[in-house]
């Protein structure tokens, strides 16, 4: 689990995928692979059916062609159970968390841990404060409403949250967006301890050059419903595509300024 | 799960060896956490422990907790107890919860029954006077809001009044049509039933006329409207709060009263007398209709009688009051809106609050107006 595997273990297996809404198709024949335990970058143009994607894999929007396949099962196929199972084994932090409003930080936590475990509730809040502690966080907000954190805080308890279940992938929306760009530099640097230490694949769409460049194994280019291309940073570099050689070499990348690094201390 | 217990101790003199094997994760931990009480409970203070964990076969944060509790739980004991084997790839992991501490992990605090009846006590007194207070701050505010249109009316919001009137009044004319109609039937059936015991069919049409005009009609109507439009502007108002869509307001310089509140209000006190107009017709109409088919009463001589038993004095008692209805049923919503915190929670909360504050109040109103015209001969 934690091990990355020589050979490429396909956990999202996306093919031929057609997506839209009334009259428009917004993805149009896409395919794409995540690897075990990879962070995946996910970048396009705004509008360009990022969340789409993410949505439809998660099962929150219909396809209208395709398959998509989690663990070698694919959703639509599956029965409740088996739906179930996968549910367990992925996480999910929304762009703005998405946290209960109405439950406090550690109940937020506690949620899905409740839904599938039946575990004592001295576990459960010891668990809490594990999960705090791993994503930065002093044990003391568990008691806080979210309506009572900060930006940051609030992602990082989403993120806790997701992680609550000791999930496989993890699906990320714009993670470090309305972050500053130290906070989002932590989270960055939290993401892949997290990903090193749990062993996570990380699905994360973003437009953090900054995020790309530290801690993404691969990125995939989203353009016109299709991705265009996939590999890692060195081969986002060397596109001709005009779209790709804007984003990567534009006034605000950092391509040209310095060398690109690639990973956090691996 | 496997034959194999996920922890089992073998003792060898004072050294106890504890073996751990198969899958430490979440779905094991409750069956984990029962292992590892009965191997610190049972064993007698064993000098040293090892704790070999080389037959892992799959491991996350649960697992990993469940690790440190148990070499916590020896060391509490005074006991040093040392992992051996544990594969490299799970490292990070016992070493990220080993840091792990409960120090800022207040216990409950015992609470007072007595003191916890008195602190509700004092909170609800608080609430109703800040509530009290609020509303007062709302009439007031709503009154500077519309003496400043007044002086510049070019500020009015007219476009979002008339659709406020549109949604408050127009779109309300059905049901209210259809509510009040029913009721005057129900009242002039009832009356007939009664009424008949002693030959006085002919007076159930005073009952209707003077009941429809002076209270009913106008009741009936105040709290559909507080159901219909008080919760509604709760609702809109706490969700702009929430989405800090009032604090921009203010930041661009608008008074949020003037641009959210006031055309509310106005398309309220505008739209309630006429919703009472035309409820009262057709509460009339229905009275009439049932007094016609079950009493045996010709619509001629209903209307006839009608005419004899109520005054233009009757149609003033019941228009009079609806304008003021409106004010507390805008004014109560618009407040219980921007009382709204930042949970959907709080949000339900203030909604129901609102409608519920706003009929009781109506009915007061109601009863206050009741004796200042019997007083003034109304």
């Amino acid at each position: 689990m934690i091990e990355k595997a020589p050979q490429k273990d396909v956990v999202i297996k996306v093919r031929d995928l057609v997506v839209g809404f009334r009259d428009q198709n917004i993805l149009n024949h896409l395919d794409l692979d995540v690897y075990r335990g990879e962070i995946l970058g996910f970048v396009g143009g705004s509008g360009a059916g990022k969340s789409v994607l993410t949505r439809t894999i998660i099962g929150l929007l219909p396809r209208r062609e395709g398959s998509i396949e989690v663990f070698g099962t694919d959703m639509l196929k599956a029965n409740e159970e088996e739906r179930r199972s996968i549910e367990r084994r992925w996480g999910i932090l929304f762009q703005q968390g998405a946290l209960f409003s109405s439950l406090t930080v550690r109940e937020n936590i506690q949620f899905p841990i409740r839904e599938y475990l039946h575990l004592p509730e001295r576990l459960l809040d010891e668990i809490v404060v594990a999960k705090l502690e791993m994503v930065g966080l002093h044990a003391n907000v568990r008691d806080k409403f979210p309506s009572e954190l900060s930006g940051g805080m609030t992602k990082r308890v989403a993120l806790a949250r997701a992680l609550a279940l000791d999930p496989e992938i993890v699906f990320l929306d714009e993670p470090t967006s309305g972050l500053d760009p130290i906070g989002a530099g932590d989270f960055d640097a939290l993401i892949a301890t997290l990903q090193q230490t749990l062993g996570l694949t990380v699905f994360m769409v973003t437009h953090d050059l900054d995020s790309l460049h530290t801690v993404c194994d691969r990125i995939a280019v989203l353009i016109d419903g299709k991705v265009i291309a996939a590999g890692p940073m060195e081969t986002m570099l060397a596109s001709e595509h005009p779209w790709m050689k804007s984003y990567f070499h534009g006034a605000r990348s950092r391509a040209e300024a310095r060398p690109a690094r690639h990973g956090l201390n691996r | 799960m496997s034959e194999q217990s996920l922890l089992e101790g073998r003792a060898d003199g004072d050294r106890l060896t504890l073996v751990g094997s198969g899958v430490w994760t979440a779905v094991e931990a409750a069956e984990l956490e029962r292992l590892i009480e009965a191997q610190t409970a049972a064993s007698e203070r064993p000098r040293t422990v090892v704790i070999d964990m080389a037959r892992i076969e799959k491991f996350d944060t649960y697992g990993a907790w469940m690790l440190e509790r148990l070499i916590r739980l020896f060391k509490e004991r005074g006991t040093a107890a040392q992992v051996v084997a544990l594969p490299a790839n799970y490292q990070a992991l016992v070493d990220e919860v080993h840091t792990v501490n409960f120090k800022n992990w207040p216990a409950p605090e015992e609470e007072n029954k007595v003191l916890t009846t008195f602190e509700s006590i004092g909170h609800t007194v608080y609430t109703v006077i800040h509530s009290l207070r609020a509303a007062l701050d709302m009439i007031g505010a709503v009154m500077v809001a519309l003496l400043r249109v007044l002086a510049h009316p070019r500020n009015f919001r007219l476009t979002s009044m008339v659709h406020h009137l549109d949604n408050v009044a127009w779109r309300a004319v059905p049901i209210i049509l259809l509510i009040t109609f029913l009721i005057g039937c129900i009242i002039a059936q009832q009356g007939i039933f009664h009424f008949r015991k002693f030959g006085a069919d002919i007076y159930v049409v005073d009952m209707v006329g003077i009941l429809v005009m002076r209270e009913i009609g106008v009741l009936i109507v105040a709290i559909m409207v507080a159901g219909r439009s008080g919760s509604a502007f709760t609702a809109e108002l706490g969700s702009m709060k929430m989405r800090e869509e009032v604090d921009a307001l203010r930041t661009m310089g608008f008074d949020p009263v003037e641009v959210l509140v006031l055309p509310r209000v106005l398309a309220l006190i505008i739209g309630l007398p006429l919703l009472t107009f035309i409820g009262s017709l057709a509460a009339l109409y229905g009275g009439g209709l049932v007094c016609w088919l079950y009493g045996g009463i010709d619509p001629d001589v209903f209307l006839q009688r009608l005419r004899e038993a109520i005054t233009i004095d009757h149609f003033k008692v019941g228009i009079i009051k609806a304008p003021f209805m409106a004010m507390v049923i805008g004014v109560v919503a618009c407040v219980q809106g921007f009382e709204v915190k930042g949970s959907a929670e709080s949000l339900g909360m203030q909604t129901t609050a609102s409608v519920v504050e706003s009929i009781f109040l109506v009915i007061v109103l109601d009863g206050i107006f009741a004796i200042f015209f019997a007083s003034i001969g109304m």
